[in-house]
């Protein structure tokens, strides 16, 4: 006989340890893979996890592929707090591309220090509205969000098909599915010479920040974690439930629309329509990786960007296929869940004797 | 005497080995869209780099590289790590690679399809596919019973355009009363939506279907429906052996030795390459018997006189759908023409997605 019982003590510290010993697992479970591949696992594993951040080029793709998905997760966060289940992360980064892509086209050869910012803060909106409805549609019609949401990213996605292959597309690009590129004034500003790494890491920041302060420091905080804990008791406290699974859309849609438009105005230059490889995606994973904390989700994301490089460099140095990269992020998400399911409950082993039973 | 000259070509030969070693760091790389696995595309990019590999020289590749953000840093790393030239096979690389190119003018660079070449280490090269699409046409045409030809469009840029227009033009030919009805998917491959789209063109008459679309899906619905069909990019005649007449193949690898051999040995030079069935780049795989040796016959006395540049796909004269003359009556289409083709031929059924 197996029974599995709930643990009624966790400690925190352990709590914030497993996501470390996830990673660790994984670096071990890779290196059998590799071995199992005919590499030297620890060839391997270096070209995977080192060599693509040893140069400060490197570093800097880092945090240009970390931005977006911290961002999205940072938004996820209130949601998944909250039991609310934003799967449309995608649709609403895509919505928020579409929609500052846009104004970015309508200001092409335009200068002025305000170009950049009203198209930002437009990405924003676009996916903020783009997340309230499945909210909406969840607060007045009793949907599923989960569907919802993620039905949405077909329609964000084909919409952005059909601008950048009719309406929008580059009046001298022989129809090619693309926008014109955007004029300087609508590109985020590169920090660095000769590096990718442009401003929107300081929007990223920033609303790290502010997140941690809403969740932490003040009553709508409070309302999200009581309501994600226990819907029953976030009730009979009196919280105004509706609205409060509008905002929390509403913050994880903008911060998908945020991170649309970074990607949009920083390192593509232009609307087309492979703007993201499922980052809204991959961002369940970084939110959830890094314990649904601001902090943690910032460490969470630079580990995942990472397995996305090291796939790219174990490929051009080892000619290791590139789906190991997927492998890695599909290990770590295992033994998180598995390391966490025995972190609440245990499991007792209680052989044949019936006394008890 | 005869001792003396063997003696210098020994020497000579051992030179040229000696500097052929030296040269033994040379490395291509490559940057695909899909995986080499699509039996289409990327598939035969990695037939040209395994031939490449063959005649003795180094290479990497990197697949299913999306074209957004990570592009720029995939083919920036290979230039950073070593390679001597890089080829970027899909469209969507092209302002990544001249990005890259600015930064590294020791390397060079080939850009598939593209038509941006920013700076002097960038070169573009495309095959002239709407040559197979010419003889393609003249078996649909000869072949259809329903006079309905079905075609799986991907993206309405010139070259599927192109593809089309030629299809049509040698089907009208044969056949006066042929119509061509074309799917759009906006897809270069999802299997699921181009066998939907094949059904679709089956199920409006179509007994002839047509794709310029990567995957290997729309050759086995006709199988399963019994009409006929032609494989794109590789030879598909094993996904639907009844069905498929021919396959249109790209075959970039004596392109890809070529160019890697001069990059090696310093005769590499900027250039726009765009070769046909002339040079070997577009091939047509084996015909299907079924057809009759009467057809295959025309067919491969067609393919010479394409391949020689006695018949032009595009010969006047030739009509929009409106009416309106395009290439008039005596003349051929010139490559300015063909490169920019945006408007459907006579025959062609709808409008082109705008």
């Amino acid at each position: 006989m197996i029974k599995i019982e709930k643990r009624n003590d966790v400690s925190p510290s352990i709590y914030f340890l497993t996501p470390i010993l996830a990673i660790f697992l994984t670096l071990f479970g890779g290196g059998i893979i590799f071995y199992a591949l005919g590499f030297n696992p620890l060839e391997a594993l270096k070209f995977f996890f080192i060599t693509p951040i040893s140069d400060l080029y490197g570093f800097s793709e880092l945090l240009v592929k970390a931005t977006p998905l911290c961002l999205i997760a940072i938004g996820l966060s209130f949601c998944f707090k909250s039991n609310n289940w934003n799967i449309g992360a995608e649709g609403q980064l895509i919505f928020g591309g579409i929609v500052g892509g846009g104004v970015a086209l309508l200001f092409y050869g335009h200068d002025g220090f305000y170009v950049l910012p009203i198209i930002v803060l437009s990405g924003a909106i676009g996916g903020m509205i783009f997340a309230m409805i499945p909210a909406v549609l969840k607060t007045y019609l009793n949907t599923n969000e989960i569907l919802v949401s993620l039905m949405l990213v077909y329609v964000a996605k084909l919409l952005l098909d059909y601008l950048v292959v009719g309406p929008w597309s580059n009046p001298e690009g022989f129809n090619f599915p693309e926008t014109r590129q955007f004029s300087e004034s609508a590109r985020m500003p590169i920090l660095f010479d000769g590096l990718r790494i442009h401003a929107g890491i300081f929007i990223t920041l920033i609303t790290v920040f502010l997140s941690w302060l809403i969740l932490y420091k003040t009553y709508l905080g409070f309302q999200i974690k009581v309501s994600g804990l226990s819907l029953k008791t976030a009730k009979y406290a009196g919280y105004k439930g509706k609205t409060m699974i509008i905002i929390v859309f509403m913050i994880s849609g903008a911060c998908a629309g945020l991170a649309g438009v970074g990607e949009i105005t920083g390192p593509i230059g232009q609307l087309h329509r492979n703007i993201s490889p499922d980052y809204g995606f991959t961002a369940i994973i970084v939110a959830f990786l890094g314990r649904l904390n601001p902090v943690g989700i910032i460490f969470a994301s630079l580990i995942v960007a990472l397995t996305y490089l090291g796939a790219e460099t174990a490929q051009i140095f080892l000619q290791v296929p590139k789906y190991t990269g997927q492998v890695f992020q599909g290990m770590i998400l295992f033994f998180l869940l598995g390391s966490d399911y025995l972190l609440f409950f245990k499991i007792k082993f209680l052989g044949l004797k019936k006394n008890e039973l | 005497m005869y001792k003396n000259f063997l003696r210098y070509i020994i020497s000579v030969l051992f030179f040229l080995g000696v500097s052929g070693q030296a040269n033994a760091d040379f490395k291509v790389g490559f940057v695909y869209v899909g995986p080499t696995g699509d039996h289409g595309w990327t598939y035969q990019h990695d037939e040209g780099r395994k031939a490449v590999e063959a005649a003795g020289i180094k290479t990497t590749y990197v697949e299913s590289v999306p074209e957004g953000a990570d592009a720029e840093r995939v083919i920036r790393q290979l230039a950073q790590s070593g390679h001597d030239l890089i080829f970027t096979t899909s469209f969507g690389y092209m302002d990544p690679t001249n990005k890259v190119a600015k930064d590294f003018p020791n390397v060079k660079f080939e850009h598939a399809t593209g038509y941006k070449r920013e700076h002097s280490n960038v070169s573009t090269y495309s095959a002239r596919f709407y040559e197979g699409r010419t003889l393609l046409g003249h078996m649909a045409g000869k072949m259809t019973k329903t006079n309905v030809i079905g075609y799986i469009a991907s993206f309405p840029i010139p070259e599927v355009i192109r593809g089309i227009n030629a299809m049509t033009l040698a089907a009208q030919k044969v056949n006066p009363d042929i119509k061509t009805k074309i799917v759009w998917v906006f897809t270069w491959y999802d299997p699921g939506k181009e066998s939907e789209a094949a059904q679709a063109l089956i199920d409006q008459g179509a007994d002839v279907i047509m794709q310029h679309t990567d995957s290997t899906a729309p050759v086995q619905v006709a199988e399963k429906a019994g009409v006929w069909s032609f494989g794109q990019a590789s030879d598909m005649q094993r996904f639907a052996p009844k069905s498929i007449l021919t396959s249109i193949i790209d075959d970039w690898a004596p392109y890809y030795v070529e160019r890697s051999i001069a990059a090696r040995d310093g005769t590499w030079k900027q250039q726009d390459t765009w070769h046909g069935l002339k040079e070997g780049m577009v091939a047509m795989a084996p015909y299907n018997s079924a057809m009759g040796s009467d057809l295959v016959k025309e067919v491969e006395q067609l393919q010479k006189d394409l391949a020689s540049g006695k018949t032009h796909s595009f010969t006047g004269p030739i009509y929009d759908q409106k009416g309106n003359i395009l290439v008039a009556e005596g003349s051929v289409a010139d490559d300015g023409m063909l490169a920019g083709m945006n408007v459907y031929v006579k025959g062609v059924e709808g409008d082109i997605p705008q």
